[in-house]
């Protein structure tokens, strides 16, 4: 009987557990969570904030999900160093684990850069798990005054979600826009203006040099004082299970389309790994929860004996503030079409006969059938794309192509 | 398993099908106190474009996007029929980002909605199907695809 073992307990997790046991219900499965939580909704944390879920809601499976899948769950471990010629790991507390077959699923940490008197700051939180969502819960009141520093996906969905019940919240950040991994210039700013409408302010193309307890001292001169600071700056991929035994990183676990590392039996997924993005042509960190599932579905397929694949993965985010969603997908090069009106862009972006990425706000209506072209590389030429551009249809694709979407499974 | 498919070449545009829809996952039994003077929203939509329209619904497709990619794990298969949790729902649009028919849409609310076959209301069988006029859209075992 096959041993798995799976180090973490996010997504990338829950995704390879189901995949062994689409392909082998008896083997014994063992994960081991760094956090005391069953499986839940990362990306939720700050709809709990908001009030929009709660702690039950946020489970990512039903209460019975470990004991369905016939997996023992070892909460509040951690893997300290794998041990590929005894195929075995070692926790923290000194035990050793066997296994046929390993993945990891470690994810990725908060990046805190080496600000000057941060140990003098009293209330300070990253904001990445349950743990840290509730802390701040705990830390926050009707008057405090938050600065957040970050502006990015994770430092905007902590700005809206606490909004309603601080005082304030200011957001900086070293990028001279908000959203700078997903937005170009233009897009930002309007996303920027509605966060504005909703009482956040913003410090753009600033970040913080020195702190003093309440005070942070900002690269531009200026003095912002706050009661609670939120560290939102980036996040780095575990990697240093791997990287320790000489298995090969670059920003994340490199692996090939069926999950595997460069070492025998050892597998990775999740926001730890680099997968190939279609879109760029490369390889790169993809740290959202699709990838995050699908790649360690294909991984848990595989380890244990399957044939699976992942071969088509692209950055996608489907992120809203205040009601306005901003959607976008894979990468921004080659000719652009554009479309805007007073309260929507929309940005198509077409290179080498291939949609290979968009933008749309405010406009979102199907707009999957835009992301199922980048990920099936369905030639522009063989659609009719000045209907296709104006609005995301199937009736824009040929007949034959639509009989094979509509006509059987797919 | 049976799903719901449309022929085109059948299908007049009248848009019976919406409406049916929206009644049907209404929870009344008035027809007219469900509809009436009110904007709907049903779970299947009639596309249009030069001299074709057909309707379009979940195709309850055999390896799911949506389910894969739902951040609140509110979408699941269950015996083949993709089901949403309403309850656990957020209205991410992570969805309606993924899906490549266009079939999950946000009702009233915001929260997103879905067919489910009628699998789960009164009507016991699609509403679609079962009030289409000129028969285009049907139940059915079709089997894979090509």
């Amino acid at each position: 009987m096959k041993e798995y073992l799976i180090i973490g307990n996010g997504t990338a997790a829950c995704g390879c557990i189901e995949g062994i046991r689409s392909v082998d219900s008896s083997g014994r499965i063992t994960v081991v969570s760094a956090e005391e939580h069953e499986v839940y909704c990362r990306p939720l944390i700050s709809y709990y904030l908001e009030g929009k879920t709660d702690l039950s809601r946020m489970q990512y499976r039903g209460d019975d999900f470990y004991e369905k899948n016939n997996c023992s769950v070892l909460f509040g471990r951690r893997a300290v160093e794998l041990l590929p010629d005894k195929k075995q790991i070692v926790l923290d507390n000194g035990d050793t684990l066997p296994y046929s077959e390993l993945c990891l699923a470690t994810g990725s940490s908060p990046f805190v850069p080496p600000f000057e008197g941060l140990e003098t700051v009293e209330k300070k939180f990253p904001f990445m798990t349950l743990d840290d969502a509730l802390s701040l819960e705990q830390a926050i009141s009707k008057d405090s005054r938050v600065l957040i520093i970050g502006a990015g996906l994770i430092g905007l969905k902590c700005a809206e979600g606490i909004s309603e019940r601080v005082a304030s919240v200011t957001v900086c950040d070293l990028a001279d826009r908000v959203l700078s991994s997903i937005l170009d210039s233009e897009c930002a700013s309007m996303m920027q203006h509605h966060l504005e409408k909703h009482g956040i302010s913003f410090r753009l193309s600033d970040s913080a040099a020195k702190f003093e307890k309440n005070r942070a001292f900002m690269k531009s001169g200026a003095v912002v004082e706050f009661d609670v600071l939120v560290l939102a700056v980036g996040v780095r991929a575990n990697v240093s299970l791997i990287k320790e035994i000489g298995g090969k990183v670059n920003r994340g676990v490199a692996v090939d389309s069926a999950m595997k590392t460069s070492v025998p039996h050892i597998f990775a997924a999740g926001d730890c790994a680099e997968v190939y993005d279609i879109s760029a042509g490369m390889s790169r960190v993809l740290a959202i929860l699709p990838n995050a599932y699908i790649g360690g579905y294909t991984a848990g397929a595989n380890m244990a004996g399957g044939k699976a694949v992942f071969d088509n993965a692209i950055p996608m985010n489907s992120i809203g503030f205040y009601g306005l969603h901003a959607m976008t997908a894979g990468s921004y090069e080659g000719e652009l079409y554009e479309e805007k009106t007073e309260n929507s862009i929309k940005r198509l972006f077409v290179k080498d006969d291939l949609i290979k990425g968009f933008i749309l706000i405010g406009c979102d209506e199907r707009a999957g059938i835009y992301t199922s072209m980048i990920r099936n590389k369905t030639p522009v030429s063989s659609v009719d794309f000045e209907a296709l551009k104006k609005a995301a249809t199937t009736t824009a694709f040929s007949p034959d192509l639509r009989r094979k979407m509509f006509g059987g499974v797919v | 398993m049976k799903r719901v498919y449309v022929n085109e070449e059948w299908c007049l545009g009248c848009h019976l099908c919406e409406y049916n829809c929206a009644f049907a996952n209404s929870g009344l039994s008035d027809m007219v106190l469900a509809l009436k003077g009110k904007p709907i929203f049903p779970r299947i939509h009639i596309e249009s474009g030069d001299k074709i329209s057909y309707a379009v619904s979940c195709r309850h497709c055999e390896d799911p996007l949506c389910v894969k990619s739902c951040i609140a794990g509110a979408l699941s298969k269950d015996c083949g029929v993709i089901k949403i949790d309403r309850n656990k729902c957020v209205g991410c649009f992570t969805c309606v980002l993924v899906c490549p028919f266009g079939a999950l849409t946000p009702s009233e609310s915001g929260i997103m909605q879905k067919c489910e076959l009628c699998l789960q209301n009164a009507c016991g069988e699609p509403a679609c199907v079962k009030g289409c006029p000129n028969r285009a859209i049907v139940y059915e075992e079709r089997g894979v695809a090509e």
